[in-house]
């Protein structure tokens, strides 16, 4: 399809979600009420690391108001010896993540939940339950939890023949790794830190549940995926899936920070013992002490090139802190950091490393923007040390269709190198700079995904369309889908809604992530669009009674496919779907997919700064994102998120942080003092779109919503060492580390 | 689990005969952008709330008969912002009342209660210290006059007795070529706390600085003060060796502590430099007069 053929696809369509946001309708899973409905509250590890020698929970019990309490115990264990997997997860570490079973495991770590009549009553009988705990020394840092004398946090966990706080390693190896260092005239080599950083979205955690009698289970939930909540409850309950059905609510922002459960485990237990619909909301001091950000990491890059810029060897390894269970993302760290590279020798190595924080949970491309931290600020020195362009070094070195990637895959059609190309003759990159501003570029990649989806088109009898998909829209599916199915079916977008369905109406989908969404479900859309079209095909060989195959679909009406076919005036969608009855009934199909082909996604930004020298602050004047995203299916959709997950970058890069006190608890558990940018912070980003249709997608739809948090952190480092001279190796680069910096390199000179 | 009793009195006398016969677990509310915070967060919850917003002496704004103003502690940042003659003449108070918070936080939060809160960053303060504002109060026992920077006495307290009610805050009259400006430094570019927040409020005659004040907040347990800073600035000609004698007196007088929000080596530095910009602006805005 050329872009003059389409009429939806590619444009930017008015958003179906879009009323109910700005009027306030929009429900949230917090918005979710029931008659009779009590309030659930946790409490949590007031210590960072302890055992939970005993609990005892009558006095809460006793509290007048109070309807039910649960403790580990009530959760079904997960013995840690056998791995139980569910997606990416594993639900060994995810029944001790909801509730601390043998040991807490961070401050904050969910030791029982009690339900009683108001929330007021609960957070007092949390007060009334006793923890025996016996306190242990903690290991906040990787240093810490590498350390000869760390404590250990699973005695279950071995590496190298040795208790260990190291749950898993990871390797990539392509080619000869000493023989290309060997070949290479110049190598760098660099260590690296990043910080965790939390996913931010708005909306906490929050949830309703209902559980009758006869264990009949609604659950109301946000969520990026109400199949995920489905498993994983009835993994964490007993209850089999067929008996839960999980209703998403309006999801307030996710970004990979709700493709697990925390919440709704808890709350369906305590509405089975209470017999009373349970809701259960996280303040947002909870959600950051005790939901999961991504990890903080130090790493070591090491690249060789040769005089004229090629790549002859590079090699990282990455140590990821994953929090208080196992499961930090070393795949995407180790997997994307080389990714862009058509490298002879490669070798990757990722380390889970074990520690007395929160969880980590997926975060947008989880592991990758760490992978290429390193990847990126090396090449940048490099660039200087050859004399090179950095986009110049990129392009020179950059995969391409048939490139064999360190990770492994041999890649397809894709747009790395157009990205830089298109980098390089934008007036971004041309533009002059003024004093004490800089300018830094980087590149990124990621994974994408398919997966199962599901979906249903009807055609209602007043002849407009119904579409339900089961992904909770996170990032424009919706649009998209309405797009698309408008398209197909050559009517206008807004004769058709595009719905989310639950559990219950509509097969299994997997998670909202991995940039999966409009690639999958739009799949699956399209199969059902189009075995809808052939119904409506042989609705009208019917009416006209000639042959299904001499019927055309086109512009949203029957016509006789030629001259032979006979002489009919066309049939539209409305005809068709007023006479469905006496041509064969209800007009609609399901689709369900395994789907594949989702391919990878590369991008490249050019960041711009000015530093103030005197108070140490970085301020982003200008930035673009050059990415390959397949199609634009709604062009403004894919914009945000190209702004996102670049502003997600800055943040990550500047100033995101927690900061733990000596007893091992975070001291700025809130917006206040977690500085996550605001609007005021940001330049308008720009975004310059580049469409490579993936070949494997009906519409050529690639992922696009993480591949812009990848090349963020070093594009903005990048442009700081343009403006300052000073190359920093760790983030983030707030205004104390930036002015320190700068006074010692002034004391230096 | 205890119940907090709401009452909105009239009158001043009602305000404070509420107050004081609530006790210890009264609270006065003005905008409640700190309190109703702290009473969500439950670090305070009150017996008793007593609202201020009905009480006339705390909700106007006066310019009295030689250019002085009396603001009453609950006036709002966009009430103030809104009258004709107050940023005229106090731009640097006005800039540093403006900057709390957001558009939504500005039609409720007053200078009182960015007072009264204690809070050693407080926006509004190192303005209105450096302005040399006196703060009118009324308790159980009568009326009397602080300046402000007597009023807090540490982070979250002040000197208010039992009882007592912030009523309103009195800008001295000004002589031709004054004027005023605050500056803060936060990471971010709003909706942060400051890390170092500096006001000053000069005269300038004849190009030669006569009188000047320096309030600075973030920097110790209480908005300073820094009389050695505005000592450096008068007789000068706001030259460097001024300015940066003022800066090295500014950051003399601080006490910082290590914290989430910066480092003590940090908040030196940045409370000279600051110091000198913010200086600057008044400068300009005394002379441009
Ligand atoms: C989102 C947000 C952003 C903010 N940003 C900033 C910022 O940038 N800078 C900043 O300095 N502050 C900021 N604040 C804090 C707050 O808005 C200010 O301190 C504000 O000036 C408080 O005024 P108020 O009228 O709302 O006080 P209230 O909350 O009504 O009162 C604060 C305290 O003072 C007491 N009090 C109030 N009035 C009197 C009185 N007349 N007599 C005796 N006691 C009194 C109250 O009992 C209470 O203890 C922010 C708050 C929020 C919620």
């Amino acid at each position: 399809m050329s872009e003059s053929e389409n009429k939806w696809i590619g444009k930017n369509t008015i958003r179906p979600d879009g009323a109910d946001k700005v009027t306030g309708r929009a429900a949230f899973a917090a918005d979710a009420n029931m008659p009779g409905m009590i309030w659930g509250k946790v409490l949590r590890s007031p210590h960072a690391h302890a055992v939970i020698k005993g609990i005892d929970t009558s006095k809460a019990e006793a509290l007048p108001g109070v309807k039910a309490v649960v403790t580990a115990t009530d959760i079904i264990d997960f013995p840690v010896d056998t791995p139980v997997p569910l997606g990416i997860q594993d639900m060994r570490w995810m029944t001790r993540n909801v509730m601390a079973r043998e040991k807490a495991l961070f401050h904050g770590h969910p030791i029982a939940a009690v339900a009683a009549m108001s929330e007021a009553i609960a957070a007092e009988a949390c007060k009334l339950i006793e923890v025996d705990y016996e306190v242990l020394p903690h290991a906040i840092e990787i240093d810490d939890a590498l350390a000869d004398d760390a404590p250990i946090l699973h005695d279950f966990i071995e590496f190298d023949g040795k208790p260990s706080n190291i749950a898993g390693t990871l390797e990539h190896t392509k080619g000869d790794v000493e023989a290309g260092f060997a070949e290479a005239d110049v190598i760098i080599e660099r260590d690296f830190t990043t910080r965790p950083v939390h996913q931010g979205y708005i909306e906490p955690h929050a949830c309703l549940v209902s559980v009758a009698p006869d264990d009949k289970t609604t659950i109301w939930s946000s969520s990026q995926g109400q199949f995920m909540v489905r498993a994983m409850t009835a993994l964490l309950t007993g209850i089999p899936q067929s008996s839960i059905r999980a209703i998403p609510a309006e999801i307030g922002g996710g970004f990979g920070g709700k493709t697990i459960v925390y919440l709704e485990t808890l709350a369906t237990i305590l509405a089975k013992k209470s017999g009373l619909p349970v809701k259960m909301v996280m303040t947002r001091e909870e959600v950051m002490r005790a939901s999961g950000p991504t990890s903080g990491s130090k790493s070591t890059v090491k690249i060789g090139a040769k005089k004229d810029g090629t790549i002859t060897a590079a090699e990282g390894f990455y140590w990821l802190q994953a929090g208080g269970l196992p499961g930090s993302p070393i795949r995407g760290a180790a997997g994307c950091a080389l990714a862009p590279y058509d490298i002879p020798n490669g070798h990757t190595f990722g380390y889970d490393v074990v520690c007395n924080r929160s969880k980590v949970a997926v975060y947008r491309a989880p592991g990758a923007p760490i992978g290429a931290f390193g990847v990126e600020c090396v090449l940048d020195e490099l660039a200087e040390e050859l004399g090179m362009d950095p986009l110049d070094l990129r392009l020179k070195n950059a995969a391409k269709e048939g490139t064999k990637a360190v990770h492994g895959p041999t890649y397809p059609v894709m747009g790395y190198a157009e990205s830089l190309e298109a980098a390089k003759v934008h007036d971004h990159y041309k533009a002059p700079l003024g004093p004490n501003q800089g300018r830094g570029v980087a590149s990124g990649f990621w994974f994408n995904a398919g997966g199962e989806s599901s979906a249903q088109v009807n055609i209602t009898e007043d002849g407009n369309v119904v579409v339900t998909t089961g992904h909770p829209d996170i990032g424009g599916s919706r649009a998209g889908i309405a797009n698309i199915c408008a398209e197909l079916l050559g009517i206008d977008y807004r004769r058709v809604s595009v719905l989310i369905g639950d559990t219950a109406t509509v097969g299994f989908s997997n998670l909202t992530g991995g940039s999966r969404v409009l690639f999958a479900s739009s799949m699956v859309v399209t199969e059902s669009t189009n075995n809808v079209i052939g119904t409506l095909c042989e609705l009208a060989a019917k009416i006209w009674d000639i042959d299904p195959e001499a019927v055309t679909w086109e512009n949203g009406e029957a016509r006789p496919a030629g001259a032979n076919a006979g002489q009919f005036p066309p049939l539209t969608l409305e005809e068709l779907a007023a006479r469905a009855n006496e041509t064969g009934g209800p007009i609609g199909a399901g689709s369900q997919l395994n789907t594949a082909g989702a391919e990878g996604g590369f991008g490249t930004h050019i960041c711009d700064v000015e530093v103030d020298q005197e108070l140490g602050i970085v301020r982003v004047l200008r930035y673009t994102v050059l990415q390959d995203v397949g199609r634009a299916v709604h062009p403004a959709y894919v914009e945000g998120q190209m702004q996102g997950g670049a502003v997600q970058a800055i943040g990550w890069a500047l100033n995101e942080e927690y900061v733990y006190d000596k007893d091992g608890r975070v001291d700025n558990p809130g917006f206040l003092d977690y500085r996550m940018p605001v609007a005021s912070d940001m330049p308008m980003i720009d975004t310059y779109i580049i469409e490579i249709p993936n070949p494997k997608h009906p519409q050529g739809v690639r992922g696009v919503g993480e591949v812009p948090l990848v090349p963020g952190l070093a594009a903005v480092r990048n442009a700081i060492y343009d403006a300052l001279g000073i190359r920093f190796n760790s983030l983030p680069m707030s205004p104390p580390v930036i002015l320190d910096a700068r006074n010692r390199k002034e004391a230096a000179e | 689990m205890t119940d907090t009793q709401y009452v909105a009195p009239q009158t001043l006398d009602e305000a404070v005969g509420a107050f004081a016969a609530g006790g210890d677990d009264a609270r006065i509310l003005a905008g409640g952008t700190d309190l109703l915070v702290q009473m969500e967060a439950g670090v305070v919850s009150p017996g008793v709330i007593v609202d201020v917003k009905q009480v006339a002496e705390l909700t106007t704004i006066e310019e009295t008969a030689d250019s002085g103003f009396v603001v009453g502690a609950a006036v709002s940042g966009a009430a103030l912002e809104e009258h004709p003659r107050f940023g005229e003449v106090w731009p640097g108070v006005l800039e540093g009342f403006n900057l709390i918070g957001s558009t939504q936080i500005q039609g409720r939060a007053s200078l009182g209660g960015n007072l009264c809160n204690g809070s050693p960053a407080a926006d509004s303060v190192p303005a209105m210290v450096a302005a040399g504002a006196v703060a009118t109060i009324q308790g159980p026992d009568g009326q009397r006059e602080l300046p402000v920077e007597d009023i807090p006495t540490g982070p979250g307290s002040t000197c208010l007795a039992p009882g007592e009610i912030l009523v309103s805050l009195t800008f001295p009259p000004r002589p031709a070529g004054s004027s005023d400006a605050y500056l803060r430094m936060i990471p971010r570019t709003e909706m942060d706390i400051a890390v170092v927040g500096v006001g000053v409020s000069l005269t300038i005659e004849d190009g030669v600085c006569t009188a000047a004040r320096v309030g600075v907040g973030a920097v110790a347990p209480t908005v300073l003060l820094v009389e050695d800073a505005a000592k450096a600035l008068i007789g000068s000609k706001l030259d460097d060796a001024a300015l940066d004698a003022a800066a090295g007196a500014c950051s003399a007088a601080c006490n910082p502590i290590d914290d989430k929000r910066g480092t003590v080596a940090y908040r030196t530095k940045v409370a000279g430099v600051l110091l000198k910009r913010t200086t600057e602006i008044a400068a300009e805005r005394a002379q441009g007069a």
